[in-house]
């Protein structure tokens, strides 16, 4: 008998001293869809509580390891002690596939400048300059990002400076990030400054031209277990030409030259939408909402963008690809869905994650039950209409927001106010908008943020779901308690789970997961509390 | 008798290096065998007691060498009748964190071995107001038991006064240090002695000796020398052995009670603001 949501709720935080309790009220939400189409409010993007074992990461984790860090040939030298940087390398699993043997790669580094105690007291930008002219003279790249940690705030090191003065006297683009982990609530602000970053010191200088008719940049997609090649490849079999993603398997140059596209996709909306904003601000490009997690999904982006060029041998590439895949897709899908059919599943990721990957469950008839985000804000649980009426607290305008006007020679509006009022009155379209997770999930169903270890561990006790997913974090704890647990993050060892093939492979490993017998003897006979008294009446 | 550790604080150019190495001067004077620990980057608070200015400084010895083969010698010289001066030295104005140097130097300063020697007395001089984390390193883990504020009649001497009295009442619920008194070192302020004297009574604790203000300080100053030094025979120099003498017999050390800024502007406002008496008059006690 399924649990009413509202008292699962109430059960979660009764726990909880009456302040936190008053919050988390506030964050945990029961959804509905509203006659006007509204759904309720969540608060999200707040300060985690004391104590409440989040699941969050840092402003440095989400500018460096998020958004940067992917992209193949910008050298990432982090300016801090040695830790911030080794226990970040290679974390999240972005693969790169550099053109030949010899071009630049530099994925698989792990640069510091090892801060010690006489750099803080004595101040770390000579270092710095050090660290910027070593790399440079090992690995000669065009661009050298630096990355601040928690004490180069403190001592007021100016990483812009040093960037500033190394450019001139390299030659080559040298630009810093003010993103120390203590910034904002959560790494979201750290995507949020990397956004800047981007858009002021890499987008727009180079001018390349491309011929091909169709082109677009893949935004937000960091290609983790190699789901960007996935989607690199159903993109040309379609006929369009990728310049750039943001930022798996990506260039500097490819980010350079991005500004000649005629249409960003965003993928990871929470991480990467400032850029589509500045761009569609700056050159004119419109941008338009994707999700290519889930075979459904996949096919109704791609259909998305046929719209969009409004071309007629575009579509009909497209609706190939489709058939050709989904015929593939469905030989595994029906297989599995057979067995997966009814259960159930938990997520918690992201900032779009723990709404993508709900597709994917649908597509083998699993239900998730509740979800959450782990640095999402409002806009991202209820779609971006909310925007207007949304607060900017004192957190939020701690980060840098650049005011962008239209650039004199480049700006260029890609479509016609007539096609862009039609883009925007078509439905399903999500033309220079975000719906959010909460529209498309079921009513009654729990939407936590910023869920805490607590309520983890009541959720699985109450709803016993077939799979749990979220991080390296949560994965043991929840494990230990005879859920399996799927990583969102990096996607354990498996992947890639983007577009069709993707599907294929995420459906089969969640097959893998749920079916499989051993969680259930997590708890060995001797510790069950039954078999025990049997024993004792026995003798 | 146990080693005591005092350290001076105050708002920034009362007088806080002067008044400790005059009164440490006098202690050395008297016998007793005290260190001077200097925490400001301007690496200024011994220049009296040795005559001139350190050539290096703890956080030097980091710098230079990365705290491997750092003899105390280097870094501990003495001054006028063997007083051991130290300078915790730090950053340029702008560049880095000075307050971690405090710290950093500190405990550098106990891993050479500088309090293992046989002392009567460890003195502190502390920069300006206590800032951060770093410039309390004194009060924090009874480095310092006792704390002596130098003040003025002036309005932001007291302010820093009392602001400083709330740093200690952190520090002294979470270890033992206690405030010892207010040192007045007198800017000539109308009812300057009463005003601090009823200040002080107010915080819990009590003027330990009003410092009359003497260009014969300033003099020895130029000189590089305490006034002890200098003149020992000259009525400054007796102030400051009776302030040596007021601090090694002292038996009040308390938990001080900060006013609240009411509070402390009534105070200025009875004592010195005295109406109807024009500026700069001479007013009798």
């Amino acid at each position: 008998m399924p649990r009413n949501p509202r008292d699962v709720k109430e059960e979660l935080i009764q726990i909880y001293p009456k302040k936190l309790r008053q919050k988390r009220s506030e964050q945990i939400v029961v959804t509905e869809h509203r006659e006007d189409g509204s759904v309720p409010e969540i608060k999200a993007n707040t300060r985690s509580s004391p104590g409440i074992i989040t699941q969050r990461g840092c402003t440095y984790a989400g500018c460096k390891g998020v958004v940067i860090g992917p992209s193949r040939d910008i050298l990432s030298l982090v300016h801090g002690p040695i830790g911030c940087s080794f226990y970040a390398w290679l974390t999240r699993r972005n693969q790169t596939r550099p053109d030949s043997l010899e071009a630049q790669n530099f994925i698989n580094y792990c640069l510091s400048t090892d801060m010690q105690e006489e750099n803080i007291v004595f101040g770390g930008e000579k270092k710095l300059k050090v660290a910027v002219r070593e790399a440079y003279h090992l690995f000669h790249p065009k661009a050298i990002a630096i990355f601040s940690t928690c004490p180069v705030g403190l001592i007021g090191d100016d990483v812009h400076a040093v960037a500033r003065e190394m450019k001139a006297e390299l030659g080559i683009n040298v630009f810093g990030f003010s993103c120390e982990g203590y910034r904002g609530v959560s790494q979201s602000a750290g995507h949020h400054i990397a956004n800047n970053g981007l858009f002021k010191h890499i987008i727009g200088l180079n001018e390349t031209p491309h011929d091909e008719k169709f082109k677009i940049n893949l935004l937000g997609e960091y290609n983790i277990g190699g789901d960007g090649f996935v989607l690199e490849d159903i993109l040309s079999r379609c006929g369009i030409k990728q310049i750039s993603t943001f930022s798996g398997n990506s260039t500097y140059e490819t980010m350079a030259n991005s500004h000649t596209a005629d249409l960003n996709l965003v993928m990871c909306h929470r991480s990467i939408n400032y850029v589509a904003e500045m761009m569609e601000k700056r050159f004119g490009i419109p941008w338009m909402k994707v999700n290519f997690i889930g075979a459904d999904s996949t096919a109704k982006s791609l259909r998305r963008l046929g719209e969009y060029f409004e071309d007629d041998e575009l579509k009909a590439r497209i609706e190939e690809v489709i058939a050709e895949e989904m015929a593939k897709v469905e030989v595994t899908r029906s297989v599995v869905k057979a067995r997966c059919q009814g259960k159930t599943a938990m997520l918690f990721v992201g900032g779009s994650r723990a709404h993508h990957y709900q597709m994917l469950f649908s597509d083998i008839g699993m239900k998730t039950i509740v979800a959450g985000y782990e640095f999402g804000h409002r806009d991202d649980y209820e779609g971006r209409k909310v925007l207007p009426g949304m607060k900017v607290d004192a957190d939020s305008k701690n980060i840098e927001e650049i005011d962008v006007v239209p650039d004199p020679e480049r700006y260029r509006p890609r479509r016609t106010p007539e096609q862009v009022a039609r883009l925007e009155g078509m439905t399903e379209m999500e033309f220079q908008d975000y719906i959010g997770m909460m529209p498309e999930m079921d009513d009654e169903t729990l939407v936590i943020d910023d869920i805490s270890h607590h309520e983890t561990e009541r959720l699985l006790e109450i709803y016993k779901p077939d799979i749990f997913c979220a991080g390296i974090k949560e994965k043991y704890a929840v494990q230990k308690m005879g859920i399996p647990c799927k990583q969102l993050h990096s996607y354990d060892y498996g992947g890639p789970y983007a577009g069709f093939r993707g599907a294929i492979n995420f459906y089969k490993d969640i097959d893998r997961m749920v079916n499989m017998k051993i969680w259930s003897f997590v708890n060995p006979p001797w510790q069950q509390q039954e078999q025990l008294q049997t024993e004792v009446a026995a003798d | 008798m146990a080693r005591r550790s005092i350290a001076i604080y105050g708002k920034g150019g009362i007088g806080k290096s002067t008044t400790t190495q005059n009164t440490v001067a006098a202690l050395a004077e008297s016998g007793k065998k005290v260190m001077v620990v200097g925490c400001d980057p301007k690496a200024d608070s011994t220049r009296l007691l040795l005559g001139g200015l350190v050539q290096k400084t703890v956080l030097d010895t980091l710098r230079d060498e990365g705290g491997d083969e750092v003899d105390l010698d280097e870094v501990l010289r003495p001054g006028y009748r063997g007083v051991k001066c130290t300078e915790s030295g730090g950053p340029e104005p702008g560049v880095g964190c000075a307050g971690r140097g405090i710290i950093t130097s500190i405990n550098l300063l106990e891993q050479l071995g500088a309090y293992e020697q046989d002392l009567d007395y460890v003195f502190y001089d502390v920069l300006g107001d206590v800032v951060c984390g770093g410039f309390a390193m004194p009060m924090r883990e009874g480095k310092a038991q006792e704390i002596y504020i130098v003040c003025s009649g002036e309005m932001m001497a007291m302010y820093a006064a009392n602001n400083i009295s709330k740093g200690i009442v952190k520090f002294a619920q979470a270890g033992g240090v206690r405030l010892g008194g207010i040192i007045c070192n007198s800017r000539k302020v109308d009812n300057e002695l009463e005003m601090i004297s009823e200040f002080a009574r107010q915080l819990g604790t009590k003027m330990i000796h009003f410092v009359p203000r003497d260009n014969d300080v300033q003099r020895a100053e130029i000189n590089r020398k305490t006034v002890i030094e200098w003149r020992p025979e000259c009525p400054q120099a007796d102030e400051y052995r009776t302030l040596a003498k007021a601090i090694d017999q002292n038996k009040m050390f308390v938990i001080p009670t900060p006013l609240e800024i009411d509070d402390l502007e009534k105070l200025l406002i009875d004592f010195g603001l005295v109406e109807g008496v024009p500026p700069g008059t001479e007013v009798v006690a």
